[in-house]
């Protein structure tokens, strides 16, 4: 008996192990991939790689061979920075508003707040462009701004919740009956005990907005072309090897957000809990 | 502040999602019921249009089915990670996690742009096999749907992992002692005890995978190129090449309501078996 669990523990180890392995090498090796590929001398994107050389991102950062997609990386920005703040007001202040409410009329508003992230995007995408072209809007950057603060706020909303529910009661309550008014209470005590869940929250918002596809592809225009449906543009029709180079600096962006996300509020362990 | 009025700080919000979430929903709905692209004849006829046709129901079927593979894939090696994640030391649990949390903050776009380099004519799966001999000619994988699965499985292997996480460190470590004391082996302490207790967790990113899989435009389009139709790529050609907006309407209904009602069905189950757990 004590021979056969050896070989189940064996060959647990080996399954288990050999599966997770395979999980991580998936993960991780296309984004070495796409790096390496990036600082190719050639003129495709072969791998492996033939030499070593910046050209790709110097056909990147050129203002005036790339301006098509530097204007993508503004509006893109721009959009997400506005979607962001709007984002933070209104959804803190629902979080603040719904968060002590046992109401089955906060449950249901919660509920709908939350919606965007079950709802599939290309269905409200595509919703949105016909509401605003039926109703005589022009197609504008306000417009992108406004659909992507509804698909992002669910993620300042849940982590400000979250935040509201660690608080401690007693706290608001001592303050109040000391005197303070509710406003002086929610500048001096409540928020700063919220702001580490408004940040993370604002930031994975932040960059749900830049990663946007569905509500960009119905509301952009050439004019307001967004970055996500510009390298799909550059991905579908001949394969311009400086995406490799964009993705190369996401990559870096990516890998030092995550850094300094650690670093300031803990991003993992808020998103493990 | 009086209590009575606090929710009113929901307000803005709440405004909001009227005027630019429920308001352009409920116009969808009212235009998938115009016969004509023009929106001038109300009628059924688009609904008629689509559901009497059995190419539809092909695309949903595939649709649904690419959701199917996508979230067996992910939970196959996802879970096994999962598990080795739990019975790492906390240092090796760090690197882990921050591994498994980084695509997640990488585009969509470049996660699948890395793809083409991986699977294309002259990508690194072709040139491996032709240079250790397995194969003469290079293999079409992109434009396949098991290169879009495999694509799937990378792409949304964060939305499995991190459910899946969360319930597992809060797992009572002394259940597996027990069970190992007992003389159950590791893989019937996995069938018996840990999967069970973790169930939460798998549904939550069975639910998340299904969705997002199934309505991941850009990864269908540039991996699964024009022959593989899925629901997504119709409504974008109804929509924005056609211009047959009520027929865009009426797909882009059938995607919300088909990923919704599996969704809705998983996490039925997911409480149902939390529920079973805590008696």
């Amino acid at each position: 008996m004590g021979r056969r669990r050896s070989f189940a523990d064996i060959s647990y180890g080996l399954v288990i192990g050999g599966l997770a392995v395979l999980a991580l090498f998936i993960i991780v090796a296309p984004v070495v991939i796409v790096l390496m590929t990036s600082f190719t001398e050639g003129r495709s994107l072969k791998f492996p790689p033939t030499g070593f050389s910046l050209q790709w991102y110097e056909a990147l950062f050129d203002p005036s061979k790339s301006r098509q997609i530097h204007r993508a990386v503004s509006n893109s920005l721009e959009v997400a920075a506005y979607s962001t703040v709007f984002g933070v007001l209104l959804g803190s202040l629902a979080a603040l508003g719904l968060s002590r409410s046992r109401s089955k009329l906060a449950r249901a508003a919660d509920s709908l707040f939350m919606s965007p992230l079950v709802l599939p995007g290309l269905t409200f995408g595509l919703a949105a462009l016909m509401y605003f072209t039926l109703i005589g809007l022009r197609p504008s950057i306000h417009l992108i701004i406004a659909g992507h603060m509804i698909v992002t706020v669910p993620f300042i909303l849940r982590t400000t919740t979250a935040s509201l529910s660690q608080l401690d009661p007693a706290l608001l309550d001592s303050s109040l009956s000391l005197g303070a008014s509710w406003l002086y209470t929610l500048r001096r005590v409540t928020l700063p005990l919220i702001a580490p869940g408004i940040f993370a929250g604002a930031f994975l918002a932040f960059m749900a907005s830049i990663d946007n596809v569905p509500v960009s592809l119905f509301l952009s225009t050439a004019r307001t072309d967004m970055l996500p449906i510009r390298m799909w543009g550059m991905m579908e029709s001949t394969l311009d090897p400086r995406i490799a180079a964009v993705s190369g600096v996401l990559i870096a962006a990516a890998f030092l957000l995550m850094l300094i996300m650690e670093w300031t509020v803990g991003l993992t362990r808020r998103m493990r809990d | 502040m009086r209590k009575a009025a606090e929710w009113q700080l929901a307000l803005p919000l709440a405004l909001a999602f009227a005027s630019i979430f429920l308001a352009p929903l409920l116009m969808l709905v009212g235009v998938s019921f115009f016969n004509d692209d023009k929106i001038t004849q109300p009628g059924f006829g688009q609904w008629a249009k689509f559901l009497g046709d059995p190419f539809s129901y092909k695309v949903i079927a595939d649709t649904m089915l690419l959701g199917v593979k996508t979230v067996c894939a992910t939970v196959l090696i996802g879970y096994p990670l999962a598990l080795v994640y739990l019975d790492a030391s906390p240092r090796v649990q760090k690197v882990l996690i921050f591994i498994i949390v980084m695509p997640l903050l990488l585009s969509v776009v470049v996660r699948t742009f890395a793809w083409i380099v991986v699977l294309g004519r002259e990508g690194v799966v072709n040139t491996v096999l032709m240079q250790i001999g397995v194969i003469s000619e290079p293999l079409r994988l992109l434009q396949t749907e098991l290169g879009l699965v495999i694509s799937l499985t990378q792409i949304e292997m964060p939305l499995m992992l991190l459910p899946l996480i969360s319930v597992m460190s809060r797992l009572d470590p002394n259940m597996r002692d027990a069970s190992a004391a007992l003389g159950a082996s590791r893989w019937r302490t996995l069938f018996t005890v840990i999967v069970p207790l973790s169930m939460p967790g798998l549904v939550a990113g069975c639910l998340l995978v299904f969705a997002s899989s199934t309505t991941a435009f850009i990864s269908q389009t540039v991996i699964g190129g024009v022959r593989l139709i899925y629901l997504p790529l119709l409504i974008w050609q109804q929509s924005l090449v056609v211009f047959n907006w009520p027929l865009a309407a009426v797909v882009s209904i059938t995607l919300l309501v088909s990923v919704l009602s599996v969704v809705s069905a998983l996490s039925y189950l997911g409480r149902r078996s939390s529920g079973y757990l805590h008696g």
